[in-house]
Parts: C-alpha cells; structure tokens; sequence
C-alpha cells in the first residue's frame, strides 16, 4: 500500500495526520454528520458488543478504501455504487466469518447488526467522497480516522448505557461490588431502551458544540 | 411589606449592571419579580398592558391544583390505614399523608428550581416561571412512596433533556411534568407501576391495586364504585384520584380564562367517543365496561384538566384545540384498553399529542389562509 504514496511525502505527514485527527471531533461522522445513527442505537446496550462492532467497522472502512482508491481509476463511473457495494460486502461477510469462528458469543449478541454495516452510510460516505478521489495511503488513514470517530462514539455510549442500566463494565458489576445496591439505588430501565442512545449522543452533540463554537450552526 | 420593598430597593443597585453582585441579576430579578409586580412599562405601541403576567398565570394554576393536593394528602393516610386494618381520625390520616407527601413538593422545587437558576445564570436570561407549576405537578402524578432519589433524577431529567435543551420555558416541545413521569415509568418501572406501590407502607397481605390494575387482569367486577372512584377513595398517584377535588379546579381555572375550556371539553369527549365505540365491540369485560367510568379511572381527569391544557405544548388555534383535546381522549382510552403493557394511557396520549400540536396548528392556519384568499378573490372578481 505505502509503494504508491510518492517519495517526497512522508507516511505520518501533518497533512495525513490531518486525515486521522479531524473525523475524531471536528468532523465526527456521528456528532457532525449523523451518519450510522442506526448502529450506534442497536449494539450500545453492553460495552463488548459496541467494541467489537466498532473494530469490525474500522476494519471495513479502512481496507474497503484502500480498495476502493486502487480502484478508482478503472471503476466506470456509472456502475460505481454496485462495485463499492461489492467490495463491501466482500469484507463484512470475511468480518461475520472471523467473528463466528473466534468470538462466537459476541457475534451472535450482534446478530443482523454486522450484515448491515454494508449498509452503514459512513462507509459508503467515505467510499465516496474521499477513496474515489484520492492515493491508497491516505484512503486507509482517513479510513481509520472515520472508523475511529464511529468507535470513540460507540464506546462512550455503551459505556453510559452498561454502566447505568445493567450495573456493569465489560460485564463486571461494579454498581454491585461499590456497595450502592444497598442504599436503595435500582438500575436504570430506560437506559436498555434504544431512546436513550439518541438522548446520549445527543447529550455528546451538546457538550462538543458548546466546546467547539465553529459547529454551531445559525 | 414596606420594609422589605425599602430593603430590595436598597440591595438593588449592588445587581444592575456594574454592580458587585452583577452577575446574580437574574437570579435577584426573579425574587423581586416574585415577590412585587414588575414596574416595567412599555414604551411604544401599546400601553395598556394586563398585570396578567407569566406569574400570576403561574400562580393562578397551583391555586387550581390545591384541591387536589389536599385531598391527595388525605387520601395517602386513609388508604395507608385501610391497608393497615386500622381505623384512624381525620387528622391523623391528613397529617399521616402531609408528611409523605411534603417531602416529594420540596425536593421537586429545590432541584428544579435549582437548574432552573443555574441555567439562567449561564444563559444570562431572567429565571422563568415555568417550574413553579411543573414542580407542584410532578409530586401529584407519581406514587406516595416513591424515593425521593429518583423523583430528583427525573426532574433534572425533565427540565434539561425536556425543557432547557430546546431553550427553556415556552420552547419545549413536550409537557415537562409528564417528561418527568414517562422518565419514571420506563426507568423504574418497578417502582412506577403494579399493584405494591399506590399505597404509602402499605401491608403485605392487602391488594393495592388500582382500578386500572384490577381492569388490567380483567377483574372489572372488583372496580370500587363509580362514587368512591369519583369522590377519590381509591389508591393511585397523589393528585390524581378525585375527580372531584380536579373538577372544581377545572372551574377555577376556566372562570379566570387561565385554562382552555376547547382542551378540556373535548378531551373528556374524545375519551367517551372512544369508550362508547369499544362498548360497541365489547369483546371482554373491559371494552364492556360503561364509558364514562374511564373518566373518573386514573390519571384521565388529572390529566385533561392540568396536563393537556399547558399553554407551551398544547395547539394554539382555537379549532385546532379541539382537534388536539379530541385526539388525547381518544388515544388514551385506546392505549388503555387495547394495549396491555401500559395501563394508563393517559400519559402517553398527551405526550404524543404533544409531538402533533404544531402539525395541526400549521394546517389550520393553512386552511384558513385558503378560506380567506377564496374570499379576496370573490371579491375581486
């Protein structure tokens, strides 16, 4: 992959630094772009299943670009989607197979949700508008940054949502072992409810505006 | 009173602007406005103003709600010593439910009102009003033993995710004391719904359901009478129980213009309709059972006379009112019946109405914009 990137530009150049850092806050494909909502909402109720959902995610992201900016010059333009498509689904069904074969249990918590992420417009976003118009290299580190937004997202909301409606992290039972059961604290109910995965991203949408005043818009 | 004027007008300066203490302004403007009529006066268009302000509404609506709290209290000590077997005075049952029931009205105040001032004093803005009638209403629609924990949760959940992100009073999209108990109810439904948490300490071996409780598993024979449903003696949430002690609210609130008869009458209508319409299947004992019973069952009364008619998040125009009053009846006798998994209907009719006010409202601006323009062009021609 790195033969293609010409000589005079380094690997880890500010401008491909710049590729992996802005999907993180600035353009964060959840928070700024409402990209992927439906995934962030099904696999947040436990911890595990967000991480493993968000590796698989990065994972297709970043080789799916790198294929896809090989591609880009013979792709004809009208059947482009249907190759994206293709080359997608190629690398979700090798994911499903990796995660049935080495991590059974949590593949099937994630069920149908690892079949759609074909269907995860931040994928098909990037395939887009970045891995058609641009060198291997940067495709895969903008892959991986995008990925990585997703994933950070993901994380913070299961790790609320476990936390406060099961009791648990990475199904340990804190609450439990903290003692707090025994002042008359109760699990959240509504924190299982997909609902609450909107109210915390939102939540997330709110601190990250009031932080960074150039995502507010008029 | 004169002294304390003298002495807000002498702390007065230390908030303007340039003040030492400037940047309490908000918080110090809400006192005095509280506590005087603001002397604020026009100073172009109109100048006759009403002294009707947000406050006085505000005020207008907790004197409506006394009745119910009062009969509520009572209520919580003579269905507590029912359960009991004991046989008590009037006053020891009052005072039995004043003790559980104060708790719940300050920590609703001290939390909302604290956000509230937090808020204001971030945003720079005055304190609003909206909470003085959102923090009475919360402790009337929850369960008498409730801790006072998760009551406090679901206020901060209520007035920031429900009230102050879309910004603040007058911007919210959905009934702020009805957020707070929809927030109970999925969040903790052990403590918000069944038959063991209607009655304050309550013994193990007597049944506490409530009439939506015993119509839930069917038992439409075991409902109390329409009179003692009526008059209140039934357990359920604190406030809601007497339709009566909510009637002459209702009357309170429609004889000072503050309530919206529209709302009112055609939610108790649509609740009727909707009733009469299952009365016509009646393929169990609940569809059977006489309509104007679900006006007196749970929260319906509560509910049509204080919940559906807030001025935020009910429809505007007058036509559209009714449409809106109609709709919750309808949908609340609906999700009761026909919907076992929510018992009481009401709660969530009014908030998903609350969703639709602003859809009716643009069509019936739409339409009478249509209705007019026809007019013009009859005219014209």
């Amino acid at each position: 992959m790195s033969a293609e990137v010409s000589p005079k530009e380094p690997l880890f150049s500010a401008k491909n630094k710049k590729l992996l850092a802005v999907p993180l806050n600035r353009e964060n494909p959840i928070t700024v772009q409402v990209l992927g909502i439906c995934s962030a909402l099904a696999v947040t109720v436990k911890l595990e299943p967000a991480v493993v959902m968000s590796i698989s995610v990065i994972a297709v992201l970043a080789f799916a670009n790198v294929i896809i900016s090989l591609l880009r010059n013979t792709i004809a333009p009208r059947i482009r989607i249907i190759v994206q498509l293709v080359v997608i689904a190629a690398l979700v069904i090798l994911v499903d197979q990796i995660l049935k074969a080495f991590a059974y249990e949590v593949s099937k918590q994630l069920s149908v949700f690892v079949g759609l992420i074909i269907t995860n417009c931040i994928i098909m976003g990037r395939l887009e508008a970045f891995a058609m118009g641009n060198k291997p290299w940067p495709s895969f580190m903008d892959g991986i940054g995008n990925g990585a937004g997703y994933a950070w997202i993901l994380i913070v909301v299961a790790f609320f949502r476990e936390l406060l409606g099961s009791g648990t992290v990475w199904g340990l039972p804190v609450m439990e072992k903290v003692g707090i059961y025994n002042i008359g604290y109760t699990n959240n109910g509504l924190m299982i409810l997909p609902p609450m995965a909107l109210i915390i991203v939102g939540i997330i949408i709110w601190v990250q505006r009031s932080k960074n005043k150039e995502l507010i818009e008029d | 009173m004169k002294a304390l004027r003298n002495y807000i007008d002498k702390i007065k300066p230390q908030f303007e602007k340039g003040g030492k203490l400037e940047k309490f302004h908000s918080t110090f403007d809400a006192f005095e406005t509280f506590l005087y009529v603001p002397k604020t006066v026009t100073f172009r268009g109109s100048h006759i103003r009403d002294t009707l302000d947000m406050k006085r509404t505000m005020i207008v609506v907790v004197i409506a709600l006394i009745p119910a709290l009062l009969f509520g209290m009572w209520n919580v000590g003579f269905q507590h010593f029912i359960s009991l077997g004991e046989t008590a005075g009037f006053w020891d049952q009052f005072w039995y439910g004043f003790l559980k029931v104060l708790p719940l009205i300050i920590v609703s105040y001290v939390v909302g009102l604290g956000i509230e001032f937090i808020f204001a004093q971030i945003r720079g803005h005055e304190v609003n009003e909206g909470y003085l009638v959102t923090g009475f209403l919360i402790p009337l629609i929850v369960p008498p033993d409730i801790p006072l924990w998760m009551l406090a949760l679901s206020v901060v959940f209520a007035v920031i995710i429900g009230k102050e992100v879309f910004g603040g009073t007058g911007m919210n999209i959905l009934n702020p004391a009805l957020t707070a108990r929809a927030f109970l109810f999925f969040a903790y439904p052990a403590e918000m719904s069944g038959d063991k948490v209607w009655i304050a300490e309550k013994a193990d071996a007597f049944s506490g359901a409530t009439p939506l409780g015993h119509l839930l598993v069917g038992d439409v024979d075991k409902l109390p009478s329409f009179s003692d449903m009526f008059y209140g003696f039934i357990p359920g949430s604190v406030g809601e129980t007497s339709t009566l002690a909510i009637l002459i609210g209702a009357i309170f609130l429609i004889a000072t213009g503050i309530g919206s008869w529209r709302i009112m009458i055609s939610t108790v209508a649509g609740g009727l309709v909707m009733g009469w319409i299952f009365n016509l299947f009646a393929i169990n004992d609940y569809m059977a059972m006489p309509a104007y019973y679900h006006l007196v069952i749970g929260g319906f009364a509560f509910g049509a006379v204080f919940m559906a008619t807030d001025p935020v998040t009910a429809s505007q125009t007058g036509m559209g009112k009714y449409i809106y009053g109609f709709l919750i009846g309808v949908l609340a006798v609906i999700i009761r019946v026909a919907n076992p998994a929510y018992p009481e209907g009401m709660m969530l009719a009014i908030l998903l109405m609350n969703v639709f006010a602003p859809l009716i409202d643009h069509y019936i601006i739409q339409s009478n914009i249509k209705r007019r323009l026809k007019r013009v062009k009859i005219k014209a021609a």
